[in-house]
């Protein structure tokens, strides 16, 4: 992957965003709550974004509205500045480029040509070095005049992405196009990737639920649930301040704890702790189960250890306080027995969450 | 674009197929009522009614049973046995279907009886067959590749892991073909069962020849003899009733029937059966079958043949295999365009859409309607209604059409499963029309599809009888009707180079499908790198009739 792009696209006009979208709504059938519901977001140009959530949240949904797969009930969508919605414009029309879950490769055409299918607005006589270019970054040359059918998983992704990055998009929008490879591919694939899209200075939306790949992967994170967005902000961000219970337990499982605060602390089962932003009266707290330690019998709280998972780099143990349990990653350290007491206390400091379907 | 109605371009051609077989059943519901009271009693419940109600059903009921105990045990020693070589059963399950009822008819009365091949050959002069036992035999030779092809490729894609599992939950061999296998042929019988009981329902020819009577029978003959308008629109609705009686069984019984494989699946074979001593019996079946439904229909004509050759003759067969292969040819071609838009709304509406059902419906409607009832109604409605289309070319066409068109839908079905929404999704991202999509990526993805389709019914085309005898303009002579002419009258010689001529192209056609569809499966084995990341974990429930290229090809 040697090979490298100049710069993709003339720049759009500076108060144009590669997308914007506002209060986008989807139904499918009139009586049912919205696929989408109101969803309103700006992608920066030249960034990462990821859309990320469990199944059913209308993460994929949001996708194919941006790219004229399926039509808004309401709302609008804009690339570039230009509106997508009112009237509507077609796919073909509209300069995003897509990579499917199962990729879509053209079966009855070789690599080369899959690659060449989306280049017929160019003269003739630049397709072919466009194509044997984008083939160059995705590191494919060798392979294109084989057939689909005859690469493998890995391949096949990297035609994918040679083939909607060909016609230069300015957006490029990938749904979940790592979850059909093994998990080892995957984590390859991935960084491959991103190391192609940020050379090649695309702007791309990332469709997936797999909490891990979205921290790795993303500029910035949107968590969905149910039609709306729940969070956005930088991975780290997210992951470490998470404004609601869900996000808390979605994003890198996430102890929840209830207690009354009063200022920057609070009381809890685990103790008095301190907070990371000041609050008063009941609140739900989030603490990361890497937060949470054992310790000497002197300090912190007795629990039951109920179960024990030894996963090689460090250890998770389910433990029970009082009607509760609570989930502990321990990196090192001599491993516990299982049904035995043990101490444990919180390290960092807590993060006051939104209750699920709550308000703040 | 994942609405859940079709546009209405798509569904003009199913409008279009459901009219044009419901509009002449009209016409003949019409012309039935068109007597006086008195008249409809006497007609209704004349004892022969009765009669040939019992005599289509026990005939249909028999044939089934006798065409399952030829097909299943060689779809299984085909597919499940250490019989070599396979192809041999293969060809054999499925080069009768080159054969016409009647050409077999024709054949086994001109072989037997006195002045008959077996007699001038050998001095003995061997029974002719005839009646109930002609017919029952002539169908079972000639129809049990329904059966045969359904079975087969269902053997074949049976998860070998139910079996292994029956084995180590302590059942013997025996107990578990009994407890596994056979279950799970279910679907595929019904279906291919239900192919041969149309098929029985709507023969005429054989049951004519062998003076056996049933509906169909009875309906030729009044047609032909006696011309009784009113009774013989009685009688082919009675025919329509019986027909319609058949489908509702076929899908009662196929009701919570999955067709669907739970676990995924490799391409893992089922394990063989060892013969042993058991090779012997088995070859004698296959050598029986093969002389039976080959060699005595092919011996026969040549036979007849070289005894009383008139070179004469060569002129008209010249002509008749013109006049065969242009209208077939021409079927073919407008039978596929009126398939795909039908296909395509099944495949892409799915199954849970009012309107993809629907179509489907439509396709199969013509199908099941019996040939003859159809072509008595489209004589009604067009003398009624346009006169100056009655016996013309595009009526005939037309008919073909309508009767065929559920055929050519099977394999476009299949191949459309290859052709995802996805890819038709993924051009258009790339900055093609939906018009363009469709020319550039689906079509290419289908042509095989199409082609087997255009193969069925043009094989269909050539053996088909009762349209072409009732629709067809004067002095239209193909192959089947001067085998047909030629045969009433007992001119064995007559008949003999228009059969050969039928025989031999119906069965290259054949081999042409089935190396063409045994040459897909193969090829589809050999991409598991594909396998594994493209969708093709859909699962086949195809609806009750389905006439898949692998399972149930009506030729």
């Amino acid at each position: 992957m040697t090979a490298t792009l100049e710069p993709v696209r003339p720049m759009p006009a500076a108060q144009h965003g590669p997308l914007t979208l506002t209060d986008l709504t989807k139904r499918y059938a009139p009586g049912l709550p919205p696929v989408v519901g109101g969803l309103s977001l700006e992608v920066r140009a030249g960034e990462l974004l990821t859309l990320l959530g469990p199944s059913g949240c209308g993460k994929t949904t949001t996708l194919r509205l941006i790219a004229g797969l399926e039509q808004p009930d309401s709302g609008s969508i804009q690339i570039l500045g230009r509106s997508m919605t009112t009237p509507f414009v077609p796919p073909e029309r509209r300069g995003v480029g897509l990579v499917f879950q199962d990729y879509a490769l053209f079966p009855h055409l070789n690599v080369l040509g899959n690659v060449l299918f989306g280049l017929r607005h160019l003269p003739r006589t630049q397709r072919l070095s466009r194509a044997q270019e984008t083939l160059a970054l995705v590191g494919l040359t060798v392979f294109a005049s084989r057939m689909p059918h005859q690469l493998s998983g890995g391949q096949q992704q990297r035609v994918a992405l040679a083939r909607a990055l060909a016609p230069r998009p300015a957006l490029l929008l990938l749904d979940e196009p790592f979850s059909n490879l093994d998990a080892q591919l995957r984590h390859s694939t991935r960084q491959e990737v991103r190391a192609i899209l940020r050379q090649s200075n695309t702007t791309a939306i990332l469709v997936t639920h797999d909490q891990e790949e979205a921290l790795a992967f993303s500029d910035r994170l949107v968590l969905m649930r149910a039609g709306q967005i729940e969070q956005i902000g930088t991975p780290q961000d997210v992951y470490a301040a998470p404004r609601t219970a869900f996000v808390a337990n979605f994003l890198g499982r996430s102890n929840l704890v209830s207690g009354m605060a009063s200022g920057t602390s609070a009381r809890t089962a685990l103790g008095v702790l301190p907070l990371m932003q000041t609050a008063s009266g009941s609140v739900l707290l989030s603490i990361r189960a890497e937060h949470l330690a054992f310790c000497s019998d002197t300090e912190g709280v007795e629990v039951r250890i109920l179960s024990r998972e030894f996963r090689g780099r460090d250890a998770s143990y389910t433990v029970q306080l009082g009607s509760q349990e609570l989930l502990i990653h321990e990196a090192g350290g001599l491993l516990r027995l299982e049904n035995t007491l043990a101490h444990v206390r919180v390290t960092h400091a807590a993060t006051v969450v939104r209750e699920l379907g709550g308000q703040a | 674009m994942t609405s859940r109605r079709p546009p209405l371009l798509l569904l003009l051609p199913a409008v279009f197929t459901v009219l044009g077989v419901l509009l002449p059943l009209a016409y003949l519901v019409l012309r039935a009522f068109g007597a006086e009271a008195s008249e409809l009693r006497e007609i209704v419940f004349r004892t022969r009614n009765l009669e040939l109600a019992g005599n289509t059903l026990g005939l249909t009921a028999a044939v089934l049973a006798c065409t399952t105990a030829v097909a299943l045990p060689l779809a299984f020693l085909a597919t499940r046995t250490d019989f070599r070589p396979r192809r041999l059963l293969l060809l054999l399950g499925v080069l009768p279907l080159a054969i016409p009822g009647y050409v077999g008819a024709y054949a086994l009365i001109a072989a037997s009886g006195f002045g008959g091949t077996i007699q001038a050959l050998t001095g003995i002069n061997w029974p002719g067959p005839s009646g109930f036992w002609g017919v029952l035999g002539v169908l079972t030779l000639f129809t049990f590749p329904y059966l045969f092809l359904n079975l087969h490729a269902a053997l074949r894609a049976q998860d070998p892991a139910l079996e292994e599992a029956a084995r180590l939950l302590g059942r013997t061999p025996w107990q578990t073909f009994w407890a596994v296998t056979v279950p799970h042929l279910r679907p595929a019988w019904l279906s291919g069962a239900l192919l041969t009981g149309l098929h029985v329902l709507g023969d005429f020819s054989v049951v004519s020849l062998m003076r056996y009577p049933t509906f169909s029978a009875a309906i030729y003959q009044q047609y032909t003899a006696a011309y009784d308008r009113v009774y013989s629109a009685w009688l082919a609705l009675l025919l329509l009733l019986l027909t319609a009686f058949v489908l509702w069984l076929e899908a009662r019984l196929m009701r919570g029937v999955s067709l669907s494989r739970v676990s995924p699946g490799g391409a893992r074979q089922p394990g063989t059966v060892r013969l042993g001593w058991a090779v012997v019996p088995a070859w004698a079946f296959a050598l029986t079958l093969a002389g039976a439904a080959l060699v005595v229909p092919l011996g026969t004509v040549l036979f007849w043949l070289t005894r009383d050759f008139n070179p004469a003759a060569l002129a008209d067969l010249w002509v008749a295999a013109q006049t065969a292969l242009g209208a077939a040819a021409l079927a073919a071609v407008t039978t596929t365009l009126l398939a795909f838009p039908l296909a395509y709304i099944g495949s892409r509406y799915g199954q849970h859409s009012r309107w993809a059902r629907l179509t489907e419906r439509a396709a199969y409607l013509g199908y099941a309607t019996p040939p003859l009832a159809f072509a008595l109604a489209l004589v009604f409605f067009s003398l009624q209604v346009t006169p100056s289309l009655y016996q013309t070319l595009p009526l005939l066409i037309a008919a073909y059409t309508l009767h065929f068109v559920a055929e050519a839908v099977g394999p476009i079905r299949t191949s459309l499963t290859k052709a995802t929404p996805r890819l038709e999704e993924a051009a258009r991202v790339l900055g093609l029309s939906p018009l363009r999509a469709l020319t550039r990526v689906t079509l290419p993805l289908i042509r095989p599809g199409l082609w087997v389709s255009a193969a069925f019914v043009f094989l269909s085309v050539l053996k088909e009888l009762p349209l072409t005898l009732l629709l067809s303009p004067t002095g239209f002579d193909t192959l089947a009707r001067n085998v047909w002419t030629y045969t009433e009258e007992a001119q064995y010689a007559a008949a003999a180079p228009y059969a050969l001529a039928l025989a031999l192209s119906g069965a290259l056609l054949t081999l042409l499908i089935l190396r063409r569809e045994t040459g897909r499966a193969e090829t589809g084995k050999a991409e598991p790198q594909g396998e594994q990341t493209s969708p093709r974990r859909l699962p086949q429930v195809a609806p009750a009739p389905q006439t898949d290229t692998t399972q149930g090809t009506p030729l």
